[in-house]
């Protein structure tokens, strides 16, 4: 891709991401609001394949657009079934500073710690793109205890999310 | 010249259905450029032995075509290298979006022809010699029919609901490969961006249920989506034992590793191998409910819910979703074709000499057949029993299947493979179905007549 394009893509997928991001803190109704962070979830994605990092980038679609953003949705309507508006008003900025500061010491904190990563000064690799055979090899080899972990979790997580369902009188 | 002249022509006067703006704008484009060259005089000199280099060597046909008309377009038009790439896509895309829409044209009179016919009826007759003009009636009258809008319906998102459906429809079509070197975007990761991009209808659906404001609606979009998700693993379970046996994402290479023929006529399709064939099964039934084609289209099922998510859309609104919804079985498909059929392979080696985007298209149609058969013959399930099918025999047939790949494949993908990986596909199979089938047994049907 020639500098241009990818100027123009990274500018549009700023102001995009950016946008949803902030529609999906401001906006009034809750839906939209769950529907701007789908939104603002694709933008990221859309970062992860400038960047070279497709595969990242398609998981990201497929598990933040498709699981996480859709869950959101889920979730709002079940809890709210009136799903009426709330008004988003500063009248209550004093209740809101504590969360603003809370919010400013995780961002310094993120933005410390990228900016002094090692990785960081270590420069670009190579090797751009790191293919998926590579990544499969690690995942199952230097990783798969890691991996097994997870996947024990996620399974405890189903069982618990079936026996949750499942009804209570069996007659 | 003339030549040159007829087929454009036959593009702009072959009115193709229901077809996006997007495409609209495409023709006219096909079309100016046709008029363009008309007036150009160095147009002869460069299209007409393209065509006519296309004519003498088919399977290269669409490559030679394109070259021909960038060619064209480089010497008459366009000097910066940077445009002459984007008309590059640009082309490609046009082709693409006229040619699915003319298939979408097409295969809903078929289906509407082919469901009469098992029906014992007649289906649309009137307008045109067999009726073969009623994709255009149809896409005339969704054009001109009002576009209702309920008073209470949250305005944006009614109207966004059917953009972000039709955009990743169309989007995963980019990466099947329709023939050797004929992949639009040749993608390392080309099957993950598939599952990927069809994750994203259901944002599209939870937006149409929603923003109807409407009960029918909002509950024909929760049984959708709790639907697509149930079968997207299904679906991906047996597209991973492709990709394991494959060894790649990519969907070229996967066509690719299904070349050749054993003992000289029997092709090397993945669908013809004991755990193929149980994943191609699997595949095309999850396909079937991931596209809500019947008989798990209950999210549309008008007996209870009206038509779903469907409900408050009219007049062009619906025709994108109709569009969307065909568009998403040509895909899956493709997919499926590229996955298990060989892809643009011969069934045959004598017939080599046929094209292989013709053989792609060819199956591809054939699945969309199977599709219509099947719609015209299995009753819709009910909702409970469609979770059950999923995840209770789907997705755990899914992980067997994955089990015979690895087995076949380490057993030297010969007649061991056979004698090993069948039964690692049948018995679980039977158990499956036998204690499934106990559980849930039908009982005798209890008529209630009104006393009186």
């Amino acid at each position: 891709m020639s500098t241009t394009a990818a100027f123009i893509a990274y500018s549009v997928l700023t102001l995009v991401t950016l946008g949803a991001a902030l529609a999906a803190v401001s906006l009034r109704n809750i839906v939209h609001c769950g529907l701007s962070l789908a939104l603002a979830f694709v933008g990221v994605a859309g970062f992860y394949i400038l960047l070279g990092a497709e595969f990242v980038g398609f998981i990201q679609l497929l598990v933040y657009v498709g699981a996480v953003a859709v869950l959101i949705m889920f979730v709002i309507l079940l809890t709210r079934p009136d799903g009426d508006p709330q008004p988003f008003t500063f009248d209550r900025l004093r209740r809101a500073l504590p969360g603003l500061g809370i919010a400013l010491a995780v961002f310094l904190v993120i933005t410390i710690s990228i900016r002094t990563s090692e990785s960081l000064r270590a420069g670009a690799p190579d090797d751009a793109g790191v293919s998926i055979e590579a990544l499969g090899h690690k995942l199952v080899t230097s990783h798969l205890l890691p991996l097994q972990i997870t996947g024990v979790l996620l399974t405890a997580a189903l069982i618990g999310a079936v026996l949750f369902a499942m009804k209570e009188d069996n007659n | 010249m003339q030549l040159e002249a007829s087929h454009i022509n036959s593009h702009a006067t072959a009115p193709p259905g229901r077809l996006p703006p997007a495409v609209a704008i495409a023709i006219a484009g096909i079309v100016l450029t046709g008029a363009g060259a008309l007036l150009n005089l160095k147009a002869p000199g460069i299209l007409l032995p393209a065509a006519w280099e296309a004519l003498q060597n088919p399977s290269e046909a669409p490559l030679l075509l394109k070259g021909g008309l960038l060619d064209y377009l480089e010497q008459g038009w366009i000097s910066s290298p940077f445009f002459l790439e984007l008309a590059s896509i640009q082309i490609t895309i046009a082709t693409l979006l006229s040619l699915f829409g003319i298939l979408f044209a097409l295969t809903s009179l078929v289906e509407r022809k082919v469901l009469a016919r098992i029906q014992n009826r007649y289906g649309p007759n009137r307008v045109g010699p067999c009726g073969l003009f009623q994709p255009i009636a149809d896409g005339i009258k969704m054009l001109i029919k009002e576009d209702i809008v309920p008073r209470g319906a949250d305005k944006t998102v009614h109207l966004l609901a059917p953009v972000v459906m039709v955009v990743p429809a169309l989007l995963v079509l980019a990466i099947l490969p329709y023939g050797p070197g004929l992949t639009p975007v040749e993608l390392s990761v080309g099957i993950l961006f598939f599952f990927a991009l069809g994750a994203t209808t259901e944002v599209a659906v939870f937006m149409a249920g929603w923003g109807s404001n409407n009960k029918y609606s909002l509950l024909g979009a929760m049984r959708a989506i709790a639907q697509m998700i149930s079968y997207e693993l299904p679906l991906i379970l047996t597209a991973l034992a492709v990709v394991m046996m494959a060894g790649s994402l990519s969907p070229v290479a996967i066509v690719e590793a299904q070349g050749g023929y054993s003992m000289g006529f029997i092709p090397d399709w993945f669908a013809l191998t004991p755990w193929g064939i149980a994943a191609f099964i699997l595949f095309f039934i999850a396909a079937l409910a991931e596209a809500n084609r019947s008989p798990f289209d209950l999210p549309e099922g008008e007996s209870e819910l009206v038509a779903g998510h469907l409900t408050e859309y009219s007049g062009f609104k619906y025709a994108t979703f109709f569009l969307a919804e065909y568009i998403g079985l040509f895909a899956i498909c493709g997919l499926a074709v590229t996955l298990f059929l060989g892809g643009w392979h011969a069934p045959l080696p004598v017939l080599e000499f046929i094209p292989g985007y013709i053989w792609f298209f060819l199956k591809l149609f054939a699945l969309v057949l199977a599709a219509i058969w099947i719609r015209g013959t299995v009753p819709r399930i009910r909702t409970d029993h469609l979770m059950y099918f999923a995840w209770k025999f789907m997705i755990p047939a899914g992980f067997v299947i994955i089990l015979a790949a690895a087995a076949w494949h380490y057993s030297g993908a010969g007649w061991l493979g056979w004698i090993i990986a069948t039964p690692i596909v049948l018995l679980p199979y039977l158990i499956l179905a036998r204690g499934l089938s106990n559980r849930y047994a039908t009982s005798g049907r209890t008529y209630r007549f009104s006393e009186g």
